[in-house]
């Protein structure tokens, strides 16, 4: 066992727990920040995708004590009350079916959008890769993403 | 806090919400809406009904008794409560409710039943509410019910204009005598009911808020995996615990049965201990492999079944004096459900009684399962429903839930088992296997006058759905299947059995219209006319919806007319009550088939939700086209070789082709729609990739073939 500090949507935590435990569980046991989701704890299937300095990552293949000063954003960190540019767009395509998958796929589609604003459905496809959504609304998925881009232009 | 002081909050938020729908952050997508006013406790409210509560504030509450697993149903249930009650649908909150078998009848997520099964009953229920609020004005009033009205949550009497709200009516409202036999409105009268609403619980989804079974949380409870048998067909010889117990955080090691748990304060912790017991395992029954299976079902295929399950004519004598006779073989592996939460729930057995909460698609048998692994009474075990991860079956076991309560009861805590996704996958209860034989004897002027099909499977119950078009429109059919003992678990999913019978079935079809010389399309047409004027034997489906379904997929789909380098395949089910068409486009691309475009007619009635429904039906092809092409289980002496989402392949974006979806309009009563769109999406992707390639596919995943979709 170990302390840890972390930087969780801009509040910081001190936790302890043994090195090796990934952050996703750090998030959903220790801090109570259950919208990253566990799917599969190899970082296969992009449930418990957040942002770790800017950038996606799967939070089930990443240890505690490989976070470091970087800020995380989960999707309760993404914006203050769901205004972000691409959970409007979701709303508004309706994407979800079960929607456990959803929170991922937001915080997968966020940080692209912030790397290419205007992605094509190529890139969509290709940088979406890494999120499973068994229930299949892929094609609403690579919808709103479309639209949140629209929202991020204007 | 004092009492008072929780209504004044209560009253100054739904101010706020208020003005927020006048307009001040109007820009807002989801202001106002039904979720956004959920979070709010509100006043007493009345309740009228097991469905209908009103507040005196105008806040209608709604249940919704039915499981949410993805279908939306939380949606729909109290969208067909509105529409009667004749409210404003953005001023409804709608909740999940438990398990309460006095209230609520078939509260089931599956066999497509929910809506079907509302229909009438969910109606009724706000045209009651409604006729109670019209009571209550007229008394109010001192006029008669009859020259009231209603709209949009408000009593009107036109001649005085007088009017009140449902809010302002409500405590009178709730007193007065219940109503019987209260007329439902006509379809073309609905407001709510046909038009698209977002789900009501979207805004929690997408900020992180929404709580699913793995996310639920109570004070003082323990989390537990399981280790379980490695192999189906093995047990515990031995278990030596003393490294897991030595853990920090480890609380309890508790062996039953064949299982050994492990429960300690943090999901990491648990998980490390049970990587660190040694168990010994040993052989208990046989160990099974998929070698073994495919040589079982190809020796049952070769047999005839003293009762076939279902016998028109003499369709054997047809295949002595044939003129002609096709024959195929068609193959689908086991598959787990792989729902992206996996199993998991909380249970809290106490001296007599017990608390279940958790993700299940049937409540009322993980109530009964858990009553019986803890020797209570049913009435005794309470169950509320999460919502699901995903289910397409899976979760209409109650093996986990009952397992939760058992752990709980042993560990005397409260107890949230989960399952990993190598325990959810490993696990058991998956789709069986099976293969059919399908047979037709053709005459010399290439006219089908038999069709043989004989059906093998796994733990599969009866592999046919024996009445299946063209039965009804053959005059030598024989429909024979054979049911396996395996010691691999089995369950059902989405769309059991049809869910690969469709496929051997649609995909023979093809092979006599491609064996005669007939367009698919066509034969399909020319035979439901022929189950019109004369029908042999029993004839389930509707001729004329299943023929007007057909037509618009055609329709839709330009079938016949696809420019060059587009093949296009067919196929056509009914199931569930709804009846299902489609068209796949596939191209090449270095010599690669490319799945292009998928269409999809469906006759499943009123369509309650258009969005909902669309999204549910792109959600069955799209499932449909990823177990087709990708999924396979399999199996070496007794041991998955699957066992998470790096060697278990399911369909991904890049994947996923564009999809349209069309309804037949008509005013039927509507059926459900899990289910019906997923069964004949593979058999149009394989006759597609025929006509393209000149390949058969009768093997699934069709990556078997070396195939993929570019």
């Amino acid at each position: 066992m170990a302390e840890f500090t972390l930087k969780v949507n801009g509040t910081k935590y001190k936790v302890e727990a043994a090195a090796d435990t990934p952050l996703l569980w750090i998030l959903r046991d220790h801090l109570g920040l259950t919208g990253s989701k566990y799917g599969c704890g190899i970082g296969q299937c992009g449930a418990c995708t957040v942002h770790v300095n800017g950038e996606s990552m799967r939070s089930c293949a990443l240890p505690v004590s490989a976070v470091g000063k970087a800020q995380v954003i989960t999707i309760e960190g993404l914006s203050k009350t769901g205004e972000h540019p691409v959970q409007q767009a979701w709303h508004e395509v309706d994407v979800p079916q079960c929607g456990y998958c959803q929170a991922g796929q937001i915080m997968s589609a966020a940080a692209l959008l912030k790397k290419n604003p205007t992605p094509s459905d190529a890139d969509i496809n290709s940088a979406m890769s890494g999120n499973i959504c068994r229930c299949g609304t892929y094609n609403r998925i690579r919808e709103a993403i479309h639209v949140a881009a629209k929202k991020v232009k204007s | 806090m004092s009492t008072s002081s929780i209504q004044f909050d209560r009253r100054s938020f739904l101010k706020v919400t208020a003005t927020t729908g006048g307009g001040m952050m109007l820009g807002l997508s989801w202001a106002a809406s039904a979720a956004e006013i959920s979070e709010a406790p509100f006043m007493e409210a009345m309740t009228f009904n097991a469905f209908v509560k009103i507040s005196p504030e105008g806040v209608i509450t709604i249940m919704s008794p039915n499981p949410e697993c993805g279908q939306n149903i939380k949606t729909a249930m109290p969208m067909l409560v509105a529409e009667e009650l004749d409210c404003d649908w953005s001023k409804v909150v709608v909740e999940q409710a438990g398990l309460d078998s006095t209230k609520y009848t078939r509260q089931v997520a599956g066999g497509s039943g929910s809506t079907p099964a509302s229909w009438k009953p969910l109606r009724t229920a706000g045209a009651t509410a409604r006729q109670m609020l019209i009571s209550a004005a007229a008394k109010r009033w001192n006029v008669s019910a009859s020259e009231c009205s209603t709209s949009n949550g408000v009593v009107l009497h036109t001649a005085s204009g007088k009017k009140a709200t449902y809010g302002e009516l409500a405590t009178d409202a709730a007193k007065m005598e219940v109503p019987k036999d209260v007329p439902l409105k006509a379809v073309k009268d609905f407001k709510i009911i046909g038009q698209s609403h977002k789900a009501v619980d979207n805004k929690k989804i997408f900020t992180g808020k929404q709580e699913f079974g793995l996310d639920f949380k109570r004070e003082g409870m323990l989390i537990g995996v399981v280790a379980r048998p490695p192999a189906f067909g093995m047990k515990i010889k031995s278990v030596n615990d003393s490294r897991t117990k030595s853990m920090p955080g480890i609380k309890q090691v508790i062996r039953f049965g064949n299982k050994v748990a492990v429960l300690g304060s943090s999901t990491w912790e648990v998980l490390k201990g049970r990587e660190r017991l040694a168990i010994e395992w040993e052989v208990d029954t046989k160990l099974e492999s998929s070698a073994d299976h495919d040589a079982k079902m190809t020796e049952l295929l070769g047999k005839s079944l003293e009762k076939p399950q279902r016998k028109d004519g003499d369709a054997l004598a047809q295949f002595e004096g044939a003129h002609k006779v096709i024959e195929s073989k068609f193959e689908a592996p086991f598959l787990p459900h792989a729902p992206m939460e996996p199993m998991n729930f909380f249970a809290d057995v106490r001296e007599d009684k017990a608390e279940l909460i958790g993700p299940t698609q049937n409540p009322g048998s993980a109530r009964n399962a858990a009553a019986q692994v803890l020797g209570i009474a049913p009435e005794k075990v309470s169950v509320m429903m999460t919502r699901m991860g995903g289910g397409f079956g899976r979760r209409l076991n109650a093996d986990f839930a009952a397992e939760a309560a058992e752990v709980s009861k042993l560990a005397k805590a409260p107890v949230k088992l989960m399952w990993t996704r190598e325990d959810d996958m490993t696990g058991g209860i998956y789709r069986p296997a099976c293969h059919y034989l399908y047979r037709a004897a053709l005459d010399a002027q290439g006219n089908v006058k038999a069709i043989h099909v004989r059906g093998a499977g796994l733990n599969v119950g009866n592999p046919l759905r024996e009445n299946n078009f063209p039965a009804g429109a053959i005059e030598h059919f024989l429909a024979e299947g054979h049911n396996q003992q395996s010691n691999i678990t089995t369950g059902p999913w989405r769309a059991p059995v049809h869910n690969f019978l469709a496929f051997a079935e649609q995909s023979f079809l093809d092979e006599i219209a491609e064996a005669t010389g007939k367009d698919p399309v066509q034969l399909r047409l020319d035979w439901l006319a022929k189950a019109e004027k004369s029908p042999v034997g029993n004839v389930p489906y509707k001729i004329d919806r299943f023929r007007n379904t057909i037509e618009l997929a055609a329709k839709k789909a330009n079938w016949g007319k696809a420019p060059a380098g587009v093949f296009q395949g067919f196929s056509a089910y009914f199931s569930f009550n709804t009846y299902v068409a489609q068209v796949v486009e596939v191209t090449l691309e270095a010599g690669q088939p490319k799945i292009k475009r998928m269409v999809c007619a469906v006759d499943c009635g009123v369509v309650i939700n258009p969005e909902h429904a669309i999204n549910q039906i792109e959600g069955g092809l799209v499932d449909g086209l990823g177990h087709a092409m990708f999924s396979n289980m399999t199996f070496k002496d007794g041991v998955p070789d699957q066992t998470n989402y790096d060697s278990y392949r399911v369909i991904k974006m890049g994947d996923t082709p564009p999809v349209e979806v069309y309804f037949v309009e008509n005013e039927l009563d509507p059926t459900g729609l899990g289910e019906p769109a997923l069964p004949p999406l593979s058999a149009a992707v394989g006759n597609a990739i025929f006509k393209a390639t000149g390949i058969r596919l009768r093997k699934q995943p069709f990556s078997l073939n070396g195939l993929r979709n570019v």
